[in-house]
């Protein structure tokens, strides 16, 4: 197993797939009674959030807690770190402190990296910038499974602000490495130059797509994006990327909707498709916290004790 | 004043011969020759002391990072005789007071020529000119003009700056960044920030800028330096530029001849810089850009950091990494070990024509009888490893750390006084 999970470029096929199996199991552990294991018991995990993520930090900190191990959440805000102490100063201190691991999500892309070069304990990186957002896309990744049954050839749809969004990047890496085919659909200002060279399909237009797609995953775009002639309008942007009633017609019968949160009603989703059968949304929520526990458990015991 | 005879050196021409330096000048060439104090230089090579077009020594302001001492010293035993000293310090040299308080500071440690380097703008604002000619006037003697870290980007500004400065025989040395392209922009655009997620630095904003400006220098009839050029297209619009009759000339810095974008992928800000390290293919036509002439010469952008600025997430760290004392081993490894330049080359890239272009008369001068005693004498068959402890800057943001570089510096002469001996700086 894996020391820290920076990227999903960290993630091999089997490495890949045995976390999933893992989270399958501590599926279960969560539809019991006593929602608990021993697992972690005396460990410490830290929640090192720079950036408000009430649904992530919450996530990460249901799974730590269902293995028993100490939670302790660091938030910028009202912390030291907003009076500017340094990111390496802090980890100095979680350091000392003897954390064994440390979920961090912090604005600027590559953050968790150098975390990781500075403290000793398992780094999980939890959103870094507009770099990645690898549980993301282990959480989205079996949620397909689940629903789909495999992961191998499935036709995946991603739609939205490419460029700026770290679960695209995590999980075109990982539905690659997992034998799932990848489309990109956006305005091309919002796909980043480079492209190219993922292990995608990148389309202009949703239409065409939707009828060969197995997942459609919806990203957040913000209005502000406008502003900056990302696109003309929000209404424009709805109008040819949003997901609406008739658009999610176009997906074959088993097609399924997909949405990392939180989600902008109206933008790149109606409220009809969000709430429909098909949309897997909260669904996503509750993968969230089995996949954090198979991460935490794999990175904290290196996979070698009995689940339960 | 001590005369000092260096016996056996091997000039950049080939030619093997003793130098007698006595009275700042040399003043015998030949074999055989006696008198001074014997500087044994056999199986050395005596280049014309280095220039460096562009050095940021960060005084006034920044004496946490460097001093004008201290950058001196790095630029003595990194083989220079002289530097020109960035406008872009604390404050800003706009004013013929700032730059003839670096100029004295130069003057003080006495390592080096330190030749000031005045803003074109009020504080590096691109809103109005400072006082180009106050700063030409001054004891100082500004040729030289930059708002170096920022672009001059006013079409309007630049223009006018550009025929500003032909009064008293200036040059505007253009940092080409069209700041709109690059707004939060993190390092070069293209398959490396794609994977990142890192904001892309596009050529597009440097070679626009390069293109309208080499256009406006030639309707003007002015002349016009661009600092650091990093891309492959840079080359190709100065190589137009030269070829329409335009007085354009050009610098690349070594790490731009050495590495590429790939680094960024570790997130270390120590690799960060602007303009950005870019792909292989840039690195190749800076190269042969830098081989062929297009690219007059090799100018570090020194940029001393603090550790607090640099240890930190890639996006807030300062852009910048040091560069006098490892300069001329880049530039062997990059353009020498390839067969791309001859020493002779190195000479004229590293002394002669950034001499030429700063306005700086006493260096780059070929080491005949009668030209000032400005020259490094360097082991060309000896090999170091960069350790950041080990340099004389008081920063320690080397990019090289580990690498083996070609090429030391075994004595630096200004004006016939030893800077370096035996591999040390003297004071």
């Amino acid at each position: 197993m894996i020391t820290h999970l920076l990227s999903a470029e960290d993630l091999d096929r089997d490495t890949a797939t045995l976390v999933l199996d893992t989270a399958d199991q501590m599926a279960t552990v969560s539809g019991r009674e006593v929602k608990k294991l021993p697992t972690l018991r005396g460990r410490t995990v830290v929640n090192l959030f720079y950036e408000d993520s009430t649904r992530t930090r919450i996530s990460f900190e249901a799974a730590a807690k269902r293995l028993s191990a100490d939670v302790i959440n660091f938030g910028a805000k009202g912390s030291s770190v907003s009076k500017g102490e340094s990111l390496k100063d802090t980890a100095l201190t979680l350091q000392a402190m003897g954390a064994d691991a440390v979920v961090i999500r912090h604005p600027a892309s590559g953050a968790a990296h150098r975390l990781a070069g500075w403290v000793a304990g398992s780094v999980v990186n939890a959103g870094d910038g507009t770099h990645e957002h690898p549980t993301q896309a282990l959480l989205d990744a079996y949620t397909m499974r689940s629903r789909l049954g495999r992961l191998e050839g499935l036709r995946v749809t991603i739609v939205g602000d490419v460029l700026h969004s770290r679960v695209a990047r995590s999980n075109v890496r990982l539905l690659a490495t997992l034998g799932a085919d990848v489309t990109l659909v956006a305005p091309p200002t919002l796909l980043p130059v480079g492209v190219e060279a993922w292990p995608a399909e990148v389309a202009y237009e949703l239409d065409p797509v939707l009828p060969k797609s197995d997942v459609v995953m919806m990203l957040r775009v913000q209005r502000e994006r406008m502003n900056q002639s990302f696109f003309p309008s929000s209404r424009e942007y709805s109008r040819r990327y949003g997901l609406d009633v008739r658009r999610m017609g176009l997906l074959p019968d088993h097609g399924i909707v997909m949405h990392p949160g939180p989600m902008n009603r109206g933008m790149e989703i109606t409220p009809q498709v969000a709430d429909s059968a098909r949309s897997t949304i909260v669904e996503q929520v509750t993968n969230g916290v089995s996949v954090r526990m198979a991460v935490l458990y794999l990175l904290l015991s290196g996979g070698t004790r009995e689940v339960a | 004043m001590s005369a000092y005879l260096i016996r056996g050196a091997r000039l950049a021409t080939g030619e093997v011969t003793d130098l007698l330096l006595r009275d700042g000048v040399v003043a015998e060439t030949g074999r055989g020759l006696s008198g001074g104090e014997v500087v044994d230089a056999d199986g050395l090579l005596a280049l014309p002391g280095l220039v460096d077009l562009h050095t940021h020594l960060r005084q006034p302001g920044r004496e946490d990072a460097e001093t004008v001492e201290s950058g001196s010293r790095a630029a003595a035993l990194g083989g220079y005789t002289a530097v020109c000293a960035m406008a872009n310090t604390d404050p800003v040299a706009d004013t013929a007071g700032v730059v003839e308080q670096v100029y004295r500071l130069g003057r003080e440690a006495g390592l080096v020529d330190v030749q000031p380097i005045g803003a074109v703008t009020v504080g590096l604002t691109g809103e109005r000119l400072a006082e180009l000619g106050a700063m030409a006037d001054s004891a100082a003697r500004v040729r030289v003009f930059s708002d170096d870290g920022h672009c001059v980007s006013d079409p309007a500004l630049m223009r006018r700056a550009l025929e500003y400065v032909k009064a008293f025989g200036g040059v505007i040395a253009q940092h080409a960044e069209e700041p709109r392209l690059t707004a939060g922009a993190q390092m070069n655009e293209g398959d490396v920030s794609a994977r990142l997620g890192l904001t892309g630095w596009p050529a597009a904003a440097e070679e626009s800028i390069i293109a309208r400006d080499a256009l406006l220098a030639g309707h003007v009839g002015s002349r016009l330096h661009v600092c650091h050029v990093s891309t492959a297209g840079s080359v190709e619009i100065l190589r137009w530029a030269k070829a329409k009759g335009i007085r354009v000339t050009a610098e690349v810095t070594p790490h731009h001849l050495l590495l590429t974008d790939e680094l960024a992928a570790t997130y270390d800000p120590v690799y960060k810089v602007n303009p950005p390290l870019r792909t292989t293919e840039d690195v190749e036509a800076l190269r042969a850009g830098l081989a062929d002439g297009t690219i007059d010469c090799v100018a570090t952008d020194h940029a001393p950091h603090t550790a607090e600025d640099k240890e930190c997430e890639w996006a807030y760290a300062r852009p910048g990494m040091l560069g006098l004392e490892t300069a001329l081993g880049v530039v062997a490894r990059a353009m020498v070990s390839t067969g791309l330049l001859d020493w002779a080359g190195v000479a004229d890239r590293m002394s002669t024509a950034p001499a030429r272009i700063a306005g700086l008369d006493g260096h780059g001068h070929e080491l005949r009888p009668g030209a000032p005693a400005n020259l490094t004498l360097l082991d060309p068959s000896a090999s170091w490893t960069v350790d950041p402890r080990g340099l004389a800057s008081l920063s320690v943001n080397t990019p090289y750390t580990g690498l083996e570089l070609p090429v030391r510096t075994v004595a630096t002469f200004l004006r016939g006084t030893p800077t370096v001996l035996d591999g040390k700086a003297r004071w």
